[in-house]
């Protein structure tokens, strides 16, 4: 995984609650059996729209998405992380996220960050006013800087250690072998087996 | 979930018996007892253990199936989608490769991945349960801790057995009092979600408890936790009695003979002790809930059947004002129009939250000597091959082409419209399913999530109608089964 210090880049303001994976990409974009190219599917419904936002020439090359609280509802479909990042967006910010997108933002290290509704409503107006305004999401301080202010953000310090260090999920637990052995050693035998 | 002495509830028992290890700062690491794996999520996943030269450690915890992109017609040609094709054939060579078991289209344990895994007796309670669906909260019915995962840890999972985890908040959902006769489980959750909204989950683990869920049947519990995820949940859990032993009891994969005794011992340990304390309670009263159906483009903006589509204006929250002016334009509705008199072209049965052959029954029940209404088109959609064969076994099929609706072979189907089986652009449907949002059953399509009864009547008059409301059109009212 690439690691993620900081990022400065403009915004692309997507006024909607309840943006489901659905939305981010429809089931038909799901078949690819490799992780890139997703790009295509990122909200092809709406894309129909020529007024929708991502088509607008003002926000183009944006690389943070800014949406409505509940973003990320769904299903686990972690294409919907890919096709984020394929497109091009590093960071997500939404007052709220569900819970599986969350998880595997924060996996495949595309930063999502949680900050209240008021603050989500001035990053929305700021980039009314000048599209080329930019948001700058520290990692490092967990804070968003956005035209005079500076805001904390939360992330929990072992997701934060990750994503600095770009370290892969996997090659941390083989590390511990040894206790998933001694913990498979005293499971009751009884337990199911799916192979007879 | 820390360990402590005092009462604990299902979840955190569940939890604290499979932490494999805990330390300061970092997420506890939890053993996974089965893992379950289908054609969408996981190549990527498989990929990533041969890039890196790793095994799947415990093949005989993993199980795998087809069904979110398999046809449900000519099941026995090759898959005319060429994409579809490659993913389900590439599913079979890593199954293959890796040695883990797979249930292929065509095999009589083929099917939804959450009906094949509670009908071999291979989900059982106090186990952790992950698959990379978000519906895998369906398994918490057993009082298994189940939820969905992401492809990256579907990769962990079959690298380590293990997941890193934070710990879950707790949420008790207490039905209490007596389902009326014809409220059934599917009216129950949807009622729970309009309550507690489409992010009231987030960060818990539900547990339903109470008078009316302990009265519930397996199947009916399995719908209710699988919508879990429809809250915002991780997971939703009903703690093991008696109608889960019952249900297990003689299963494929359920333990036998002493090893029975040994397993309910167990498992009759693990409901929420007296005086655990949960991070938020809520209270449903079962007698007042009548049958339900959405108006909206999510789970959450649902109104009894009997009520009439909402008006944005009288909604004081803007967002949520907002969101139901989209969705009223999306789903082309006027606000106060009755719901029962919202008319439908296709009504969908099946799915992994009324895929099962009560649904099938109770749906042909209704059916049963009527017809599906000029110009509806009816879809029934098996969860798995096993139910598809049992409903033959019962004439449930002759019932259903009988009455002119479209018998098929197991899969998702509709649910997500991944294979040939979609909405046209403007359609509209009764569904089964979990889902209403923009576009899932097909672009442009348009989704009442409604149960099975429900369903069933809407096939017979071509609108949104309770079964209740079918008194005075003709019809047998019970089923030679
Ligand atoms: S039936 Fe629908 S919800 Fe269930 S696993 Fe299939 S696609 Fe997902």
């Amino acid at each position: 995984m690439e690691k993620f210090t900081t990022h400065s880049g403009r915004v692309l303001p997507l006024r909607r609650s309840n943006v489901d994976t659905d939305q981010i990409i429809p089931a038909v974009y799901l078949k690819r059996i490799t992780r890139d190219g997703f790009e295509d599917g990122l909200f092809a419904a709406w894309r129909k729209d020529p007024d929708f936002v991502l088509n607008l020439p003002r926000y183009q090359g944006a690389t943070v998405l800014v949406a409505g609280p509940e973003f990320g509802t769904g299903s686990s479909r972690e294409h919907a992380v890919w096709a984020l990042q394929n497109y091009g967006f590093r960071v997500v910010i939404s007052p709220r996220f569900a819970d599986i997108f969350r998880g595997n933002s924060l996996k495949g290290g595309l930063l999502t960050v949680e900050l209240p509704e008021d603050v989500v409503e001035r990053i929305w107006a700021l980039t009314d006013s000048d599209p080329d305004a930019e948001v700058t999401v520290d990692l490092q301080s967990r804070t968003v800087d956005f035209a005079n202010e500076s805001v904390d953000f939360d992330l929990d310090d072992y997701a934060r250690w990750r994503l600095l260090e770009g370290l892969d999920d996997v090659g941390l637990t083989l590390r511990h072998t040894d206790s998933v052995d001694a913990f498979e050693s005293a499971r009751p035998s009884w337990m199911p087996r799916t192979v007879a | 979930m820390v360990a402590r002495a005092e009462p604990r509830t299902l979840a955190e028992k569940v939890w604290e018996s499979h932490v494999v290890r805990r330390a300061e700062g970092e997420p506890d690491l939890l053993y996974i007892d089965l893992h379950l794996v289908h054609e969408v999520t996981s190549p990527q996943a498989f990929d990533g253990l041969r890039n890196a030269g790793r095994r799947v450690r415990r093949p005989d915890l993993t199980l795998a199936t087809e069904d979110h992109n398999v046809p449900t017609l000519l099941i026995d040609r090759p898959i005319a989608d060429p994409v579809s094709r490659t993913q389900v054939e590439a599913l079979r060579k890593n199954c293959a490769e890796f040695g883990v078991p797979l249930y292929p289209l065509g095999s009589d344990d083929q099917g939804i991945v959450h009906v094949v895994g509670p009908q071999l007796g291979v989900t059982q309670p106090g186990m952790t349960v992950v698959c990379g669906d978000s519906h895998t909260s369906t398994h918490g019915a057993f009082g298994a801790l189940a939820f969905g995962i992401g492809t990256s840890e579907v990769e962990h999972v079959l690298a380590t057995q293990t997941l890193p985890l934070k710990p879950f908040k707790t949420m008790a959902i207490t039905v209490e009092g007596e389902l009326p006769a014809d409220v059934t489980a599917k009216d129950l959750i949807l009622a729970v979600i309009a309550e507690i909204g489409t992010g009231g989950g987030q960060g818990y683990v539900l547990e339903y408890r109470g008078g009316a869920i302990e009265k519930l049947s397996m199947e009916a519990r399995m719908t209710i936790c699988n919508m879990s995820i429809e809250a915002g949940a991780r997971a939703g859990m009903i703690a093991p009695d008696a109608t889960t032993f019952d249900y297990l009891r003689g299963r494929p994969k359920a333990p036998s003979g002493s090893d029975w005794d040994a397993a309910v011992h167990w498992w009759s340990s693990l409901p929420t002790d007296p005086g655990a304390v949960f991070d938020r309670e809520v209270v449903i009263d079962a007698s007042r809930l009548r049958p339900f159906v959405t108006w909206g483009t999510n789970p959450g903006q649902g109104l009894p059947l009997s009520a009439a589509v909402p008006d944005p204006a009288q909604i004081a929250d803007p967002a949520a004002r907002s969101a139901a002016e989209r969705a009223l334009e999306y789903m082309d509705l006027v606000p106060g129009t009755p719901l029962s008199e919202i008319g439908v072209d296709t009504v969908f049965l099946g799915s992994c939250t009324n895929g099962r052959i009560e649904d099938l029954r109770a749906a042909a029940a209704i059916l049963q000597g009527r017809r599906v209404a000029d110009g509806v088109r009816m879809l029934v959609v098996p969860g798995s091959v096993r139910v598809r064969l049992q409903a033959e076994s019962e004439g449930l099929d002759q019932v259903f082409t009988g009455a002119g609706a479209e018998w098929r072979h197991a899969g998702c189907s509709m649910c997500l419209g991944m294979n040939p089986d979609q909405l046209a652009p403007g359609e509209r449907s009764a569904s089964t399913s979990n889902r209403n949002f923009e576009g899932r059953q097909g672009k442009g399509g348009r989704t009442h999530l409604v149960s099975p009864q429900v369903a069933a009547a809407t096939a017979v008059t071509g609108r949104l109608t309770s079964p209740a409301d079918l008194a005075g059109i003709p019809g047998s009212s019970t089923v030679n089964a």
